[in-house]
């Protein structure tokens, strides 16, 4: 391409461009830090433009918002439980008692210039922020990016998700309002369902019986310091991992597992993600300027023997909140001992429960399939329709739970029966999961169908055609070549078998019992799914489509109305006859 | 005057025994009894109290309009279950009276878990008049006079401290109301009247506690209503209040308004980028 002689004659020497700034400062660091071969690949680095993929940036420029606002904050916040009397400017609470936390989260509040913009804009970051990781999760598991090499880093992912849950908890506990207070309150009764230990861990938490005066700063130290640090720490290795294995994407033409097709770090993707970031702090800051969050000047000072209706912990919270809310109250009454299953279940176990299925979802799924091979290229969820339904299911009962942990809200919103909404939540979390999950697979199944139908035989061009015995067909045209190589990406699954039941001295294979579970769950996991057709059956539905253009062959030529629109010939310079 | 008071007694000695007389000492007794009452009564119980023709005319507006659940005389209807079709009214006093009707909450649209707030179907007068016909029934709390719930010296900070140790756990910390079991629930006390507010503390209407003067004196009422009336025109310092129910409207607008705009904008982001627009030139070319 440069060729190496001038290719001008112009009767002007050449000069050098003037020399660039920024390039000098480049070289300075350059010289000194070695930048440019430890940056030169990452610059270059493909990302795949997909909107799906922008759902983790949402998350990752959240906590740096939940950084740069929580520092801000901390200038101001008191972490202590020490009482005072209230003299600030907010009238309303004058002369109460009230801990320094609550204190100076009302000096934050109204007397710190932009201290409520900023006290706000932390909070609904926060709330982003794991809904975010949520939502980016939802994708990763719909795309089955998490198979291999991903496991470790969809573990991360889940880690990070607890933390940031933890860490939204620790800050929603430290103003000391009466919203913080009874949360801490649920959280105590939690850890004093733990049986025989109970009451000591609560004492050790509280360093005495609950709200004693330790839980704030200790709750602080948590919050502001070891959370995030820990956050950062796996947010780095996350990335890292990212970076190491490249970016995922969607199957197409000239995308294989071994490359990637997108746009470079610099200059494309910097500018994307840059611009992300301050489109992510402008929604926050706009949220935080016109939208009430926490107002804790209503909640008032916590007194533990206060509470009000309305208590509900912030939404990621809200499926804990719904399984306390709709439990039975069943207890046992055992040597002297009192176990709380109505708090130890739904408090304890079930959330230590999700929290294994979640991180051990990858290597459950390979098992399952045998599929324990590499993937770069990601998977449509009609694809996998029982993923994919899984997922619904899990999301309906996330909803459902949700629901229940807002009951006396709903109640008062639509003039409902508090009693009925739990009653009807205790049923309907094991019945409509379970409908969904039928649903959503039998959508899948439906999708995949309507896939191939359009591989076999076009898709529907919506030209209605009159034959000559007066019968109607609407045409179908082929699909273009890439459209067609796109559907047909995926690899087609194979249902494990299992091993044979004996072998050939009568003895039974080891862990058969095992095997045979695998085989059956592998069996039910493929059931009812479409596979794409096979080169056979592409080539008949072909043949047949070029049965039915010759068929039409004579036509060619001889412009009639109505064929001009029929997909078979360039219809360009032919114009409606309107000899009919 | 000795020999006076020798020949009275002995004149009412000698006729202490007569059949007349035991009716003439209890005629005597509560003719005193009644004199000392009205004299040292409390004013405002019966200073401008009902008069007879506005009991006479509620209880014409009590037989059209109340009658056919709380029974003819205001006894109440039992069904057959044992269970009130409408209470007896004996003794609930014209406050109750003023706050049922007042609100609109009687007469009643439809039988319910509970009676609920709408435009008051009778007028003032009209209330009044009913008002005073179920106080003649027996001895209740009466209407409030205006001096009881004016609140313009009540105490806020201490109202507020009353108002979320007694009534947030029902009426939300917000005052914007609660669920209660069974269908029923504390309402929204946004824009009830000072009066109303401190009837229904009197008188704790359907499924509120009475707060009488003992737990909650006459001053602390007050600063309960200088307190909630004062938030009815405060100010919002942090923008739209999304109905000041708590985190569960908070969550909603932080998915809906938040990860709904934002997921919008990436969209826009990932929809285009220079170089696409560079090949759909060099396709036209």
């Amino acid at each position: 391409m440069a060729d190496s002689v001038a290719t001008t004659n112009g009767t002007e020497p050449a000069v050098t461009a003037k020399a660039n700034p920024a390039a000098a400062v480049a070289t300075w660091a350059d010289e000194r830090l070695g930048i440019a071969t430890a940056t030169k690949k990452q610059l270059r680095k493909v990302f795949p433009d997909h909107w799906s993929f922008m759902l983790g940036e949402i998350a990752l420029w959240s906590f740096v918002i939940l950084l740069l606002t929580g520092v801000f904050l901390s200038l101001w916040f008191n972490p202590s439980m020490g009482e005072v009397i209230y003299d600030g400017s907010y009238e309303q609470l004058k002369g109460i008692h009230m801990s320094e936390a609550y204190r100076s989260t009302l000096e934050i509040s109204f007397d710190v210039r932009a201290g409520l913009l900023m006290r706000q804009m932390h909070h609904w970051a926060a709330m982003l922020f794991i809904a975010a990781m949520l939502v980016h999760m939802m994708r990763v598991f719909l795309t089955g990016a998490f198979r291999k090499p991903r496991e470790l880093n969809w573990i991360i992912g889940g880690v990070l998700l607890l933390l940031g849950i933890l860490e939204g908890f620790a800050g929603y506990s430290l103003p000391d309002d009466l919203l913080s207070g009874t949360g801490l309150r649920i959280a105590d009764g939690l850890v004093k369902a733990t049986p025989v230990l109970g009451s000591y861990m609560s004492f050790f938490m509280f360093g005495g019986e609950f709200p004693g005066d330790q839980i704030i700063p200790r709750l602080y130290t948590a919050h502001i310091l070891l959370i995030p640090g820990l956050i950062l720490a796996l947010i780095a290795a996350h990335m890292l991992l990212l970076v190491y294995h490249k970016h995922t994407q969607w199957p197409g033409p000239g995308r294989t597992e071994n490359n990637v097709v997108g746009y470079p770090m610099m200059p494309v993707y910097a500018a994307k993600a840059g611009g992300f970031f301050f489109i992510t702090f402008g929604v926050t800051a706009l949220m935080g300027g016109l939208m009430t969050i926490n107002p804790v000047w209503r909640f008032g000072p916590y007194n533990p023997a206060e509470v009000t209706a309305g208590s509900q912990p912030d939404w990621y919270m809200g499926i804990a909140e719904g399984l306390l809310r709709i439990m039975p109250g069943w207890e046992t009454h055992i040597f002297g001992v009192t176990l709380s299953w109505n708090i130890f279940l739904p408090g304890q176990i079930a959330p230590i429960a999700l929290l294994m299925v979640v991180l051990a979802y990858p290597f459950i799924e390979q098992w399952i399939t045998g599929d324990k091979r590499e993937h770069h290229l990601l998977q449509r969820p009609r694809n996998v329709p029982t993923r994919t339904a899984f997922l619904a299911a899990m999301i309906t009962l996330y909803g459902l739970l949700w629901a229940a942990g807002g009951n006396d809200i709903l109640a008062t919103t639509f003039h409902l029966d508090l009693n009925t909404i739990t009653y009807f939540m205790r049923g309907a979390i094991f019945v409509i999961p379970p409908l969904v999950f039928i649903l959503a697979k039998r959508w899948c199944i439906s999708l995949q169908r309507h896939d191939k139908e359009m591989l076999l035989h076009g898709y529907e061009s919506g030209i209605i055609m009159r034959d000559a015995e007066g019968g109607y067909t609407e045409r179908h045209l082929p699909l273009s070549p890439e459209r067609a190589y796109t559907l047909t990406a995926h690899e087609r699954p194979e249902v494990y078998a299992g091993l044979s039941g004996a072998d050939a001295n009568g003895l039974s294979a080891p862990k058969a019992r095992l095997d045979q579970l695998r085989a059956r769950l592998s069996k039910a996991w493929y059931s009812g799914d479409v596979q794409k057709p096979t080169v056979a059956e592409l080539e008949e539905a072909h043949h047949h489509a070029e049965l039915e253009h010759a068929h039409d062959a004579p036509l060619e030529g001889h412009a009639a109305d109505g064929h001009q629109f029929d997909g078979r010939h360039e219809v360009a310079g032919e114009e409606l006859t309107q000899k009919h | 005057m000795r020999l006076l008071t020798r020949k009275i007694s002995a004149r009412l000695s000698a006729r202490r025994r007569s059949r007349l007389a035991a009716p003439a000492v209890l005629i005597l007794g509560l003719l005193a009894t009644g004199g000392v009452w009205a004299a040292v009564a409390p004013a405002g119980a019966d200073a401008t109290g009902p008069n007879d023709d506005q009991i006479q005319a509620g209880r014409a507006l009590f037989a059209v309009s109340c009658a056919s659940c709380h029974g003819l005389n205001g006894e109440g209807i039992t069904t057959k279950k044992g269970n009130n079709y409408g209470p007896s009214l004996v003794g609930v006093g014209g406050a109750s009276v003023d706050f049922q009707v007042g609100t609109g909450r009687m007469p009643m649209a439809q039988a319910g878990a509970q009676a609920v707030r709408k435009t008051p179907v009778f007028d003032d007068d009209q209330i009044a008049e009913l008002a005073a016909y179920v106080g003649s029934l027996g001895a209740g709390p009466a209407i409030p006079e205006a001096s009881d719930y004016d609140y313009s010296n009540g105490n806020v900070a201490r109202g507020g401290q009353f108002f979320r140790t007694n009534c947030t756990a029902c009426h939300n910390f917000a005052g914007s109301g609660g669920a209660l079991p069974k269908g029923k629930f504390a309402p929204s006390l946004i824009g009830v009247s000072a009066k109303h507010m401190y009837e229904a503390m009197v008188i704790g209407p359907q499924q509120m506690p009475v707060f009488s003067n003992g737990v909650l004196t006459p001053d602390a009422k007050k600063d309960v209503i200088a307190y909630l009336k004062l938030q009815e025109d405060a100010p919002s310092p942090g923008g739209f209040a999304l109905g000041s129910v708590g985190p569960v409207a908070e969550g909603m607008f932080a998915w809906l308004v938040g990860i709904g705009s934002l997921v919008g904008f990436g969209i826009w982001i990932t929809a285009g980028s220079a170089r696409v627009k560079k090949t759909k030139k060099g396709a036209d070319a």
